[in-house]
């Protein structure tokens, strides 16, 4: 069962690359029956209670054997349900929003590839298969992302995800690369249980580096400058990324690898202070954006970073909480975006308004996934993240920043609210309407775990929520924020509330100038250094092969020319010859 | 068929192909040629069904073996084997001829059947360098090999050929006189030219060995190439035909790569741990090196020859952890150069279509391949990816385990390495990436409007490579199975 979770979406997926591309229905088919094939597994093994360790042997390196292991745990099997549910939604609605589009089948096919790369990370029991999948899912990212053909910014963004990522990853390999040589095996149980026996710098050193590819998957500071601009891929595309794939990878895999970190207080604490500065950075940034796309990348930054805030104290039933409610939220709110965006035909929020009326089930689905956001009761966001909240009570550091986060998270959420669906429209939003069917059913599905699935954890009396007088705090917060933002767009007469930030406004909105700190400390020296060493190489190294050649030519020549002495010079070699014979044979003779 | 007669026929056959071709002239010479490279494949095949079960111990431990007289004085034997370190080169150099040799079938340039018996002549070569167990006779095969692909150079190729070709010729045959000094020592002092009993029982002493390795590495570093000894390449393959760069990339440089694991390791194991860091620093420095120089290429097929520095720079890594008795550094080598023969195979014919339709191969002027060409710019974007290391196709073992080999041997120098090795990974990602949005991606480049989509024959001949790109990323243990007691065997210490 476990192999037809990953494999079902792969095969799917790499038959559906071959299909003409004109076959629409045949490629839509294998995209939904692939997700649907991976839920209905993964809701067998949920209802089995199917736990444990399968290992296979894949391939031997010296003593060293990669297996094909699944570790399942119950973690898991929620997480690999929160993938199949939102990637299941996201080809249904991909049918209907890529309508037009002719090269559908490879678009979908790719989404199938994903999906599975993102189950083999999930259920994978060893790190080198992990690894794969980790990759795999950055490889597909990157070609959906180029997806867009009007889009001239499309192909860079893409670059710019993988690399970003893929630099991380430099660290990530190393990093399994020094556990699996120290515990003999890739094998995720056994790495786990030797570590105790590694020196603490050995396993300092890797979970330093497994952070770095942390950070680059799951887009924590400095490695989050791909994910705003990875919203020139199509919007079910986003939502694939922003809610349980992807950005959750990096977010699970430090849960899995949980005992490494716990040995390493260094690294737990790169871990909080890099997630304190993403979680601000991200909410800061999201206040002043007028792309509603952007708004919502900027928030799934700020939200990792209270997941990687909680994995920092070690909550990590928390942060995993909060994973599963965003992955529900943040899904519906990009899905619920697009149905906004294909109405408009803009991404840009100074476009939109009014939209309540024309478009009432976006309106109330979205309106749930923005309280869901803003951490409203009874929504799952205000569960989760007070589950986050309270983990940090330890650290007041952390924990005040996680409070400032909540009253800008509650502002930039009602203030798409309230510009996307109150105010006056433009006469962009003059003949916009509900979309088809294929659009609206996963919006109410997702709608479902966004409103009650914090009741229901609540109900199941987990102990993962407390609901005392320390939840005021954060709801006042929260509460602010919405007033706030209320009172920013009264204030403006219905137009931008972060008009009352002033300036400051356009440098928030733009990532606080990450982006040019980026260039100019990796981008242009890598230039600058690929500029010189190429010139060495040119001029240098195959300057001294060919001016061998050159030497070697121009020395035969010489060579020559004496042979073809005129006669003069020919006369005076053979009487200095003859001198020198003369001369050797009277010393000697 | 019994043994020798098998690995005999490996080489007589393409020979004889080679001859026929180049008499029958024309469209038969062509057919006859693929017939040949064919039927070779069809005999290199069966040679790992039968695998005699590994014996214990250093040394070779062939599955099949010949052995015959040819010149008693100068210790010449032919003297034939193959066992798991050979056996996948063996299949990928007979696959790749008959891919190429099938290509030319479609192609047709001008006096094609000479360069299909040329191209069987080189497979006689190469084939001969991988099979040899007799040091003379694995540097005459070692030899066979240059002249040819310098024709093919000089008669096939782009604008600046002849330049070209003088200087693969020039700088190869530099680097086989280094070969010829480092055999005639070896079997002067140890008055044979056995590898198996050379390499079960390094009768040279340390000093020698320190030498003849220095010798042996410097030949086989021009051939691999490893920086900084490497320029003849970007040259050669630019300016060489399609098939012929699919050759030079595909199997051409695994001579050298081969070289260094079957006769430095195995005859001078002391002179090879002695130098394993050395040779390490250059391989990582030819990875970084040549990624960066890729950074700023703005040629097509220039920037698949300069990958090439790059990613023989990871299989050199492998070879030097191996040469430190790293097991999984040879194993990585190994699969390293089979991926990369495909891989970068692939990617020679794909540059070779795109340049057959546009006459450029300048990135500015092309672009927007997904476009109108969605295959081509799939297979396209296959190929870069799996030379990126993606993980799931071929590319990924061999680098990923190099870095693992530097790492499990540890201490500063190697962690080092591997760190920066990892580094270069990533760079290789950035320069092909930018080739892929340069050629695939944008608008379509005008030079590409009227450009056919992959044709059929095409396809046929790039099916192959693109299926053992995806097989050897998910079942490496089609190579490395095959392997691991070969390797075992090499790296084993030296019995007292």
């Amino acid at each position: 069962m476990t192999e037809l979770l990953v494999l079902a979406p792969l095969l799917c997926g790499l038959v559906g690359l071959l299909v003409p591309m004109r076959n629409r229905p045949v490629a839509a088919a294998l995209g939904i029956a692939g997700a649907a094939a991976s839920l209905i597994a993964v809701v067998a093994l949920l209802a089995r209670g199917t736990t444990g360790e399968q290992a296979r042997t894949w391939v031997g390196f010296g003593d060293l054997s990669v297996t094909l292991t699944s570790l399942l745990d119950t973690r898991a099997l929620l997480v690999a349900l929160a993938v199949a549910v939102v990637a299941l939604c996201v080809q249904v609605y991909s049918n209907g929003y890529l309508h037009g589009d002719e090269r559908y089948g490879p678009y979908a096919a790719q989404i199938s590839i994903f999906t599975a790369a993102m189950l083999t990370v999930v259920c994978s029991g060893d790190l080198i298969l992990l690894l794969v999948g980790w990759e795999v899912m950055g490889a597909c990212s990157y070609l959906l992302i180029a997806h867009d053909r009007t889009l001239p910014e499309a192909p860079r963004a893409a670059v710019k995800a993988f690399l970003v990522t893929r630099v991380g990853d430099v660290g990530f390999l190393l990093g399994i690369a020094l556990l699996g040589v120290h515990a003999g095996s890739f094998q995720l149980t056994k790495v786990l249980a030797a570590v105790p026996t590694m020196g603490t710098g050995t396993v300092t050193a890797a979970a330093l580096l497994l952070l770095a590819g942390v950070f680059g998957k799951s887009a924590q500071f400095p490695l989050h400058t791909w994910l705003p601009d990875a919203m020139a891929g199509p919007t079910p595309i986003s939502a694939l990324i922003h809610a349980a794939t992807m950005v959750a990878a990096g977010v699970y895999v430090v849960a899995r690898l949980y005992p490494v970190f716990e040995a390493a207080p260094t690294a737990r604490i790169v871990l909080g202070a890099s997630a304190a500065i993403t979680l601000l950075l991200g909410a800061l940034a999201a206040t002043a954006a007028d792309d509603l796309k952007r708004v919502l990348a900027w928030s799934t930054v700020s939200q990792l970073g209270y997941m990687m805030a909680a994995l920092s104290v070690g909550a990590i039933d928390a942060a995993l909480f909060h994973l599963l409610a965003h992955a529900a939220f943040k899904a519906l709110l990009f899905l619920g975006a697009g149905s906004v965006i294909h109405a408009v035909g803009s991404n840009l929020m100074s476009r939109m308004g009014a939209l309540r009326r024309p478009m009432p089930w976006t309106f109330w689905t979205m309106t749930i996934g923005l309280g869901s956001l803003a951490g409203l009761p009874p929504l799952v966001g205000f569960f989760s993240k007070e589950a986050v909240v309270g983990s940090l009570h330890e650290q007041p550091a952390l924990w005040t920043v996680a409070l400032v986060g909540v009253a800008l998270t509650a502002w930039y959420a009602t203030r798409a609210w309230l510009r996307v669906f109150f105010g006056r429209g433009s006469e962009h939003t003059a003949h916009a309407h509900e979309s088809s069917w294929w659009l609206r059913g996963p919006l109410v599905l997702l709608a479902i775990p966004s409103a009650g699935l914090g009741v229901g954890v609540l109900l199941t009396t987990s102990g993962l929520i407390h609901l005392d007088v320390a939840v005021l705090l954060p709801l006042v917060l929260a509460v602010l924020g919405v007033l706030a933002a209320w009172w920013g767009w009264r204030r403006a007469d219905q137009g931008d509330p972060a008009r009352v930030l002033g300036g400051v406004g356009p440098f928030l909105a733009s990532g606080l100038g990450l982006d040019a700190v980026q260039d100019a400390l990796v981008v242009r020296p890598v230039r600058a250094l690929a500029r010189a060493v190429t010139a060495i190489d040119t001029a240098g190294v195959d300057g001294a092969v060919n001016g061998l050649g050159r030497a070697t030519v121009s020395a035969g020549g010489e060579v020559v020319a004496w042979h073809r002495a005129p006669l003069p010079r020919a006369l005076a070699a053979v009487l200095l010859g003859a001198v020198v014979v003369t001369v050797t044979a009277v010393m000697f003779g | 068929m019994s043994d020798p007669l098998l690995l005999i026929g490996l080489l007589a056959v393409p020979l004889a192909g080679a001859v026929l071709a180049a008499a029958l002239r024309g469209r038969a010479g062509l057919v006859a040629a693929t017939a040949v490279s064919a039927l070779t494949l069809l005999l290199a095949v069966p040679l790992g069904f039968d695998r005699a079960p590994a014996a214990a111990g250093r040394g070779v431990h062939p599955w099949h073996q010949a052995d015959l007289p040819w010149v008693p004085a100068l210790h010449l034997r032919l003297q034939l084997g193959v066992d798991g370190i050979s056996y996948p080169l063996v299949v990928l150099t007979a696959l790749l001829t008959l891919l190429c040799c099938g290509f030319l079938l479609w192609q047709r340039p001008e006096r094609a059947h000479l360069l299909a018996a040329l191209l069987l002549v080189i497979e006689v070569g190469i084939l001969g360098t991988f099979l040899a167990l007799n040091l003379v006779l694995f540097f005459l095969a070692f030899e066979v090999v240059l002249l040819p692909m310098a024709a093919v150079i000089a008669g096939w190729g782009g604008p600046a050929r002849r330049a070209a070709a003088l200087k693969f010729a020039l700088y190869t045959l530099a680097g086989s006189v280094l070969l010829l000094v480092g055999v005639v020592a070896v079997v002067v002092q140890t008055n044979t030219a056995d590898l198996v009993s050379l390499t079960a029982q390094p009768t040279l002493g340390r000093t020698a060995q320190l030498w003849i390795f220095g010798l042996f590495a410097l030949a086989f570093a021009v051939k691999s190439p490893l920086w900084p000894l490497h320029t003849w390449l970007p040259d050669a393959h630019t300016e060489a035909p399609t098939v012929g760069s699919v050759i030079l990339a595909g199997v051409l440089l695994k001579m050298g790569t081969y070289g260094l694991i079957r006769v430095g390791l195995g005859v001078t194991p002391q002179g090879a741990a002695h130098f394993a860091l050395v040779l390490g620093a250059l391989a990582v420095t030819a990875i970084l090196v040549g990624s960066l120089v890729c950074l700023r290429q703005t040629e097509l097929k220039r920037l698949i020859a300069y990958s090439s520095v790059g990613h023989m720079g990871f299989v050199l890594l492998g070879i030097a952890a191996g040469a430190a008795g790293s097991a999984i550094g040879v194993q990585a080598a190994l699969i390293g150069n089979i991926a990369h023969g495909v891989l970068t195979g692939l990617l020679f014919f794909l540059a070779g279509a795109i340049k057959d339709r546009t006459h450029t191969g300048l990135l500015g002027d092309l672009g927007g391949l997904r476009e109108r060409q969605p295959w081509l710019a799939g297979i396209l974007g296959l190929a870069a990816l799996g030379s990126l290391g993606l993980p799931g196709l071929a590319g990924f073992w061999g680098e990923a385990f190099a870095v693992v080999a530097a790492v499990r041997l540890g201490g500063t120098g190697w962690l080092v390495l591997a760190v920066l090795a990892a580094i270069g990974g990533a760079l290789t990602a950035a320069y092909l990436l930018r080739l892929l949005r340069r050629v695939s991606h944008g608008p379509a480049a005008p030079a590409l409007a009227g450009a056919a989509e992959a044709r059929v024959p095409e396809l046929v001949a790039w099916a192959p490579l693109v299926l053992l790109a995806l097989l050897i990323g998910v079942l490496p243990g089609l190579v490395l199975t095959a392997s691991a007691g070969a390797v075992d065997a090499l790296t084993a210490g030296v019995a007292p």
